[in-house]
């Protein structure tokens, strides 16, 4: 080998390179996720909307006789976990991109907890509007 | 050097010698473009939306605690201040999904050139007003309407 051959000096191992999982570890899971649930909002928000028109305006026995029904309860989860999966996944790119040194860590586990905390206060809502249903019956 | 982001400002050029890297213009160097409006607007909305649906996971949570939570969310959805920002939720979440879908666009690799984009920014301001209009004006009319039959009925009883 003479001294003029071609030589790139990087750190990264070739294992690290084939794997191509990155510098965060995770390769391209997150860009992935953010886009599968951002096409499963499309038909979940539209039923949404759906069923506001149905609903705008009615009393109280009406929403919790709606929300006990399985079909409508199976969407409403569906919907609500999607979307704060989906507004944590977002809301973490914002942090990223905007929080820096040492207050990045605590805003993206602030993140992480309020939305996580949102959704499963709307899945145990359905939760219990569901029981009330199957209670009247 | 007094400045360590001097500093951090000195590169190496490809035939080693050091020189000072360029630094990027910063925002209101560059020309306006409806573009990037859109651009930073899909986040704005989307922090928007989220905000929205932690209301609209109150809502469903009032409706479970029982009548009386119920009541209190109804006079919040039920008052003109309430109702504007039910229609600024559902406008930022009519843009967010406009967006969303032209970024979906964007992956499959279409509509991804400069003249496309110019192009379509505009379309997707005009969809954005719309679908928000006619969706906003449909649902806040069939509330009003039902909630006025409702206490016409609870009245006669």
């Amino acid at each position: 080998m003479t001294d003029s051959a071609p030589h790139i000096e990087v750190m990264r191992s070739q294992l690290s390179r084939a794997r191509g999982l990155g510098a965060g570890g995770s390769g391209t899971a997150h860009w992935w996720a953010e886009r599968v649930t951002a096409a499963s909002l499309l038909p979940l928000s539209t039923w949404f909307i759906v069923q506001m028109f149905r609903l705008g305006g009615t009393d109280h026995a009406e929403v919790v006789k709606w929300g006990g029904k399985p079909v409508n309860a199976t969407m409403l989860t569906a919907l609500i976990i999607t979307t704060f999966y989906h507004a944590q996944l977002g809301l973490q790119v914002i942090v990223d991109d905007y929080v820096h040194g040492k207050a990045h860590l605590p805003t993206r586990i602030l993140v992480k907890l309020v939305t996580s905390l949102l959704g499963l206060l709307g899945v145990f809502a359905v939760i219990k509007l569901v029981a009330a249903g199957s209670r009247r019956s | 050097m007094q400045d360590i982001r001097k500093a951090l400002y000195v590169g190496t050029r490809s035939d080693g010698r050091l020189i000072q890297r360029p630094m990027s213009p910063h925002l209101q160097i560059y020309r306006y473009r409806l573009s990037m409006v859109l651009s930073i607007s899909n986040r704005l909305t989307g922090v928007a939306a989220t905000g929205g649906a932690a209301l609209g996971v109150f809502w469903l949570a009032a409706a479970a605690k029982g009548p009386k939570a119920f009541a209190t969310a109804r006079k919040v959805t039920g008052n003109p201040a309430g109702q504007l920002l039910l229609v600024g939720w559902l406008a930022s979440v009519v843009y967010h999904t406009v967006g969303g879908i032209r970024h979906l666009i964007w992956d499959s690799g279409k509509r991804y050139d400069k003249e496309e984009l110019n192009k379509d920014g505009p379309v997707a301001v005009g969809v954005t007003a719309g679908v928000s209009t006619v969706l906003a004006a449909g649902l806040l009319g069939v509330a009003a309407k039902r909630a006025r039959a409702l206490a016409k009925a609870g009245k006669a009883s």
